[in-house]
């Protein structure tokens, strides 16, 4: 099957650096891919670049099958910024049916995507009262809502419990196993395991893309951290 | 860049914006009570001058004028900080990703404040015939529809303001930039026609003149009069005209 996101030779400038060098990649249909790698490496600069709201000075990124960006992919993929964008002085549910609106979708599928990540009783809360997870889960329903063909989530899980974030994660593969892409970026090795496929990013440059399974058999370690780290390390070395 | 209008994401849009007002319960007080207490404040300033015969009272004259540089002054610094925060805090460039056009996006602030707007005028003209006898030869309706126009025109330079604001501190600056020299050269303090010719040529080119003139025109007749409703459209499209440029400055990519 295609490819559901496929970037080739991508290069992003910011201010007046280069923070992504000709990154190729690309990110299977129905299944979780991460994105990980240290903080400032690049990660929400690629999902941005995904979502069509970078700038980009060459390269180019496909999503599913279109340009990035294109207008008639904005029914079918669907973002989270790293931080969350909610309205603070809206409740959680006024929040989910607004997204939920422009999305076509009806107040049934907003609550529906608020009991999703767990934030049903506290859908008549404001936004602006919650506590920074639970802002971020409200981030997450309000993507979630649109049931988009392709999710794009800068790391959703962050400064969650983890007994929230198993749940988030098995609801992610229950997605996938529904037809839906999800490409997740985050900071957190444990994850990396949760992944069916993985890309290391690391100064603007992609290391790696890989399954877990192949990055612990070619780093010859179980533990993804580690594994995670050595190529890290390697290139460290090398440049 | 698609900017395919969807009366139904407009709605949603404006729907949204007026639940955030309807959650600030001071502000809307604040709405609706401010203009009356100010014109009271007026109504009272000339209570006691006597005014030549044959001639409008001075309170009749700017109180008018008041009615529509209120929502004008008002919208333009609600719209301009609610526009700063939807780019700061990161909605905005959420909801340039979904189907939610630009323009849809710029309608739906102008729906929504206009709608305050038409509030906010029933409550001050309310107020300022009944508590203050401000005298009006023409319809009230139309005094409500001229303050809902100036409205929306706040809202428009507003949502272009917000373009060239970086904080908040900036976005408040905006309004003495934007408000004061059409107010000034309005034809309230000084009447337009003895202004210096380049004076006189500026006041042509700002929109609160035209509002301005209208609500003069429905002041001094009792009928609608063809003037007004040439100024009533001037205000209207040099509100279209600041919302498409509003719209040119959101882009949807940034670096
Ligand atoms: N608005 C900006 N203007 C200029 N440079 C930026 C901007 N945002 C990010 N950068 C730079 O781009 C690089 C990549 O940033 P990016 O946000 O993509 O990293 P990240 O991997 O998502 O980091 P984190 O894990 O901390 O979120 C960093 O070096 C950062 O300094
Ligand atoms: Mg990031």
């Amino acid at each position: 099957m295609d490819a559901a996101v496929a970037v080739s030779d991508l290069v992003v400038h910011r201010g007046a650096r280069r923070v992504l060098h000709q990154v190729s990649c690309s990110v299977p249909p129905g299944r979780v891919t991460g994105l990980l790698g240290p903080s400032g490496s690049g990660k929400s600069t690629l999902l941005r670049a995904v979502v069509g709201v970078q700038r980009v000075h060459s390269g180019t990124v496909t999503v599913l099958g279109r340009p990035a960006g294109a207008a008639e992919l904005r029914a079918r993929v669907g973002y989270v910024t790293q931080s969350p964008s909610v309205y603070p002085d809206l409740t959680v549910r006024e929040n989910a049916r607004y997204f939920a609106a422009l999305a076509g979708r009806d107040a049934a599928a907003a609550d529906a995507a608020l009991t999703d990540v767990g934030l049903g009783a506290a859908a008549g809360q404001l936004v602006g009262g919650l506590s920074g997870g639970q802002r971020g889960r409200a981030s997450l329903a309000c993507a979630l809502v649109a049931r988009p063909e392709l999710l794009v989530l800068d790391e959703p899980t962050v400064g969650l419990d983890p007994l929230l974030r198993v749940e988030l994660w098995a609801h992610f593969h229950a997605l996938a196993a529904a037809g839906t892409t999800l490409v997740v970026s985050s900071h957190v090795m444990d994850e990396a395991g949760r992944c069916d496929q993985l890309l290391l990013l690391r100064d603007g440059r992609l290391l790696s893309d890989s399954t877990p399974a192949q990055l612990r058999a070619r780093t010859g370690t179980d533990d993804l951290e580690e594994a995670f780290l050595s190529p890290v390390r390697a290139e460290g070395v090398a440049a | 860049m698609t900017t395919a209008l969807s009366p139904r994401l407009t709605s949603a849009t404006a729907g949204r914006v007026l639940r955030q007002l309807r959650h600030d319960h001071r502000t809307v007080a604040m709405l609706l009570v401010l203009p009356s207490a100010l014109l009271g404040l007026l109504y009272l300033l000339w209570a006691d001058v006597p005014t030549p015969p044959g001639q409008p009272g001075t309170f009749d004259r700017v109180g008018l004028t008041m009615l529509g540089v209120f929502p004008f002054v008002v919208m333009f610094l609600v719209t301009s900080i609610a526009m700063l925060r939807e780019r700061t805090s990161g909605t905005l460039e959420r909801l340039l990703t979904t189907p939610l056009s630009r323009l849809d996006l710029l309608l739906g602030y102008g729906t929504a404040f206009g709608l305050a707007a038409a509030l906010q005028a029933l409550v001050t003209v309310t107020v300022a015939t009944t508590a203050y006898d401000l005298d009006v030869a023409g319809p009230l309706a139309l005094v409500v529809l001229i303050a809902v126009v100036d409205a929306v025109l706040g809202v428009a330079l507003g949502l272009l303001a917000s373009a060239f604001a970086r904080s908040e501190f900036q976005a408040v600056q905006f309004m003495p930039v934007v408000v004061l020299p059409q107010f000034f050269l309005c034809g309230l303090l000084v009447p337009r026609d003895q202004l210096a010719g380049w004076l006189q040529a500026v006041s042509d080119v700002l929109p609160l003149t035209y509002a301005v003139e209208a609500l003069q025109e429905v002041g001094a007749s009792s009928e609608a009069t063809g003037t007004m409703w040439v100024d009533v459209g001037v205000v209207a499209g040099a509100a279209l005209l600041a919302l498409g440029l509003a719209a040119a400055t959101l882009r949807r990519r940034t670096s």
